[in-house]
């Protein structure tokens, strides 16, 4: 088992305003899994997904990664959990600005411990088809390139698990559909996704659906059964 | 995130804002030349101090009027005029035991008239007994005798300064040549007429004083004939050994106080000094001026130092999104508290360098100056000042540059990426 979320609960709290998010959300993901989050704006998806990142900690409730329990972990722990075992994509990129792709993918991974990080990073744009780009500062992109930038400095660490919040919401249906096989390819390499989609489209590509409403699971269907390749592939295999 | 790599960000970011980076280091750039000038300076004049005491020879005592502070400046800067010192208190002195020779002495500003050629230059009235206490060699004539000095006759001595000004241009032997020597303080026009017998060799300044700007008449005439006065404005002394003259300035004190019916130290109405203490005056002089420009490089330091935490706030702010991306795939909020204080560092770092350079330039400017002006000043840029001023402007952005970066590595990842 990968996660494993109990009752999570999530209030923000500014000053003296309160505001539950998530009122009770219960869930595991097994490894090779491609889930996408669904549910209405407001309904708490991002919100999980920084939890479920270690962006951010529940008020309540328990999170297991990988067997452990996260609720006891230090800044430093989690920051090294984001580093080696977690991917993040984002729905605005977040690329460093006057840099080149090489080395906004190589970020991550100055804060890790891997040698040959050049040699890291272009296998990570050759995932995502972008080795043609390497020397390119990030703002001379197009949005779909951007986004496949940020797929590979999400893949870079070789995680566990890749975590992309709305990754195809900023961009056209074309570059969307390039963005989302991409996806697909490193799931069937084994690769587990965990994605947030308003579109029905980008969710097809999923094997299994959670919807969220007003922060609790109304629903949790498989949608397909696929073959995996792996049961968590290496990166490039 | 390795020390390397980390300062390749940083020298990537500083070098992308260069102008601002350059407006950021100027306080810095000031404080540090400042620092490196002060110390250049206070060696240079160290130097200069210790140069004069071997000059004038660490035997020589000097007899002033009144009764100066023991660490401070001769009261006549004061504008207080003592009249008690006489000729008769040299002559006494002069059969202290140790005491090999006294020059007695008046001095003052005069007016040096030869044919329609005039200078304005300083003068000293001397009893003839000057090459005993000082030493110094004649370029040309003699220096006048003891009985022309008692005699009051009409000679006097030049210094090379006067001299080559005076006469210099027309190629005139001043030996033999008539000068008319005048005081603002004198009645008589004119000028009192004086036949020149030696002119002195350049020797540069003794104390503070150009002792080639100078005319030196016999006593008597700069008493009474340019000053009008009576009694004596410095006694010389010249001790027998240098390790006698603890010894001689007990004697002359007791003999000056004995002559003067002193009976308690306050009462005292003269001053007895060695050489050693008027330089000690001067180095304190020097010191006290040090002090108060490292208040000023200090000063200049924390004002740097305040723009350095302006100008790493703001960057903090610019770059928050940055920082939430970094902390997002793994940044710890040491990696990234090293990364704005490396910067800071950095910045202040750079600053120093251009302070060091500056300021090394600024005090081989202050040598050439002081050479220019005839004083023995050795330029001292120390390892130790640069280094002293190196680490002094990286402990500035650290300093300074510690709170921006808390600022940064506390920032919660989530809002950070959503600040706009
Ligand atoms: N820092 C915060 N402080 C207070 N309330 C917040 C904060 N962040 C989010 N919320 C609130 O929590 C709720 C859930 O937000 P969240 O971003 O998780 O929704 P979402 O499902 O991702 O919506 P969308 O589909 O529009 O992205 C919203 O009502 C939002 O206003
Ligand atoms: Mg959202």
């Amino acid at each position: 088992m990968l996660i494993r979320v109990e009752n999570l609960r999530k209030d923000y709290v500014n000053g003296d305003v309160v505001t539950p998010v998530l009122h009770g959300v219960s869930f595991t993901v097994e490894p090779g899994e491609f889930l996408a989050v669904m549910g209405p704006s407001g309904s708490g998806k991002s919100t999980l997904m920084h939890i479920l990142g270690f962006l951010d900690r529940p008020t309540a409730g328990a999170y297991f990664f990988e067997g452990r329990d996260t609720r006891t972990f230090t800044d430093a722990e989690l920051a090294r959990l984001r580093n080696e075992r977690v991917g993040f994509v984002f729905q605005a990129f977040n690329l460093l600005p006057r840099t080149t792709v090489l080395d906004n993918v190589r970020l991550p991974l100055l804060y890790g411990t891997k040698r040959n990080q050049d040699a890291l990073a272009r296998r990570a744009l050759e995932a995502v088809g972008l080795t043609h780009r390497l020397g390119h500062l990030s703002n001379q992109l197009s949005g779909g390139e951007k986004q496949r930038v940020a797929i590979a400095r999400a893949l870079v660490g070789d995680p566990a698990v890749i975590f992309a919040d709305e990754p195809t919401g900023n961009l056209d249906s074309k570059s969307g559909n390039v963005v989302m096989d991409i996806l697909q390819t490193l799931n069937d390499q084994g690769r587990t996704i965990i994605l947030v989609t308003h579109e029905t489209d980008t969710a097809n590509h999923a094997k299994r659906i959670i919807r969220l409403k007003d922060g609790l699971v109304v629903s949790d269907v498989v949608v397909k059964k696929r073959t995996r390749a792996g049961d968590r592939g290496e990166l490039g295999k | 995130m390795n020390v390397r790599d980390t300062f390749g960000l940083v020298s990537r970011t500083l070098l992308a804002r260069k102008g601002r980076s350059l407006l950021t280091m100027l306080g810095i750039v000031i404080g540090v030349s400042g620092v490196i000038v002060i110390l250049a300076l206070g060696a240079g004049a160290q130097s200069l101090i210790l140069g004069q005491v071997t000059k004038l020879g660490s035997d020589l005592l000097s007899v002033q009027p009144g009764k100066s502070n023991e660490k401070g400046p001769p009261v006549q800067l004061f504008g207080i005029v003592v009249t008690t010192l006489t000729n008769a208190d040299a002559d006494a002195l002069r059969r202290v035991p140790h005491i090999k020779a006294a020059d007695a002495m008046v001095l003052g500003t005069a007016t040096v008239t030869w044919g329609n050629q005039s200078i304005d230059t300083n003068f000293f009235g001397t009893d003839g007994y000057h090459p005993d206490v000082l030493t110094f060699t004649m370029r040309e004539g003699t220096y006048f005798s003891v009985a022309q000095a008692d005699a009051g006759a009409n000679v006097a001595v030049l210094g090379s300064t006067v001299a080559d000004e005076l006469f210099g241009s027309r190629g005139v032997d001043p030996v033999g040549q008539v000068i008319k020597v005048r005081n603002a303080a004198q009645a008589q026009a004119g000028g009192v007429p004086l036949r020149v017998v030696g002119v002195i060799n350049p020797r540069g300044n003794i104390a503070v004083v150009n002792m080639d700007d100078q005319v030196f008449l016999p006593l008597p005439i700069g008493q009474q004939q340019l000053l009008g006065i009576r009694h004596l404005q410095l006694i010389d002394l010249k001790v027998d050994a240098a390790a006698h003259v603890p010894q001689a300035i007990a004697d002359v004190t007791r003999v000056m106080d004995e002559r003067h019916h002193v009976r308690t130290q306050d009462q005292e109405d003269f001053t007895v000094r060695s050489q050693a203490d008027i330089m000690n005056i001067l180095s304190s002089i020097t010191s006290a001026l040090s002090l108060f420009l490292a208040a000023m490089a200090a000063i200049s330091l924390v004002v740097g130092g305040v723009g350095i935490l302006n100008i790493m706030l703001v960057t903090v702010a610019e770059r928050t999104r940055e920082i939430g991306l970094r902390k997002a795939v793994g940044a710890t909020n040491g990696a990234i508290a090293r990364q704005f204080l490396l910067e800071a560092a950095a910045l202040t770092g750079a600053g120093g360098l251009v302070g060091v350079a500056l300021g090394a330039a600024i005090a081989l400017a202050a040598a050439l100056v002081m050479h220019a002006l005839g004083y023995e000043w050795a330029y001292v840029v120390s390892p130790f000042s640069v280094v002293l001023a190196l680490v002094i402007s990286v402990l500035t952005g650290v300093g300074f540059g510690l709170y921006p970066a808390l600022k940064a590595a506390r920032l919660d990842p989530i809002e950070a990426l959503r600040y706009e």
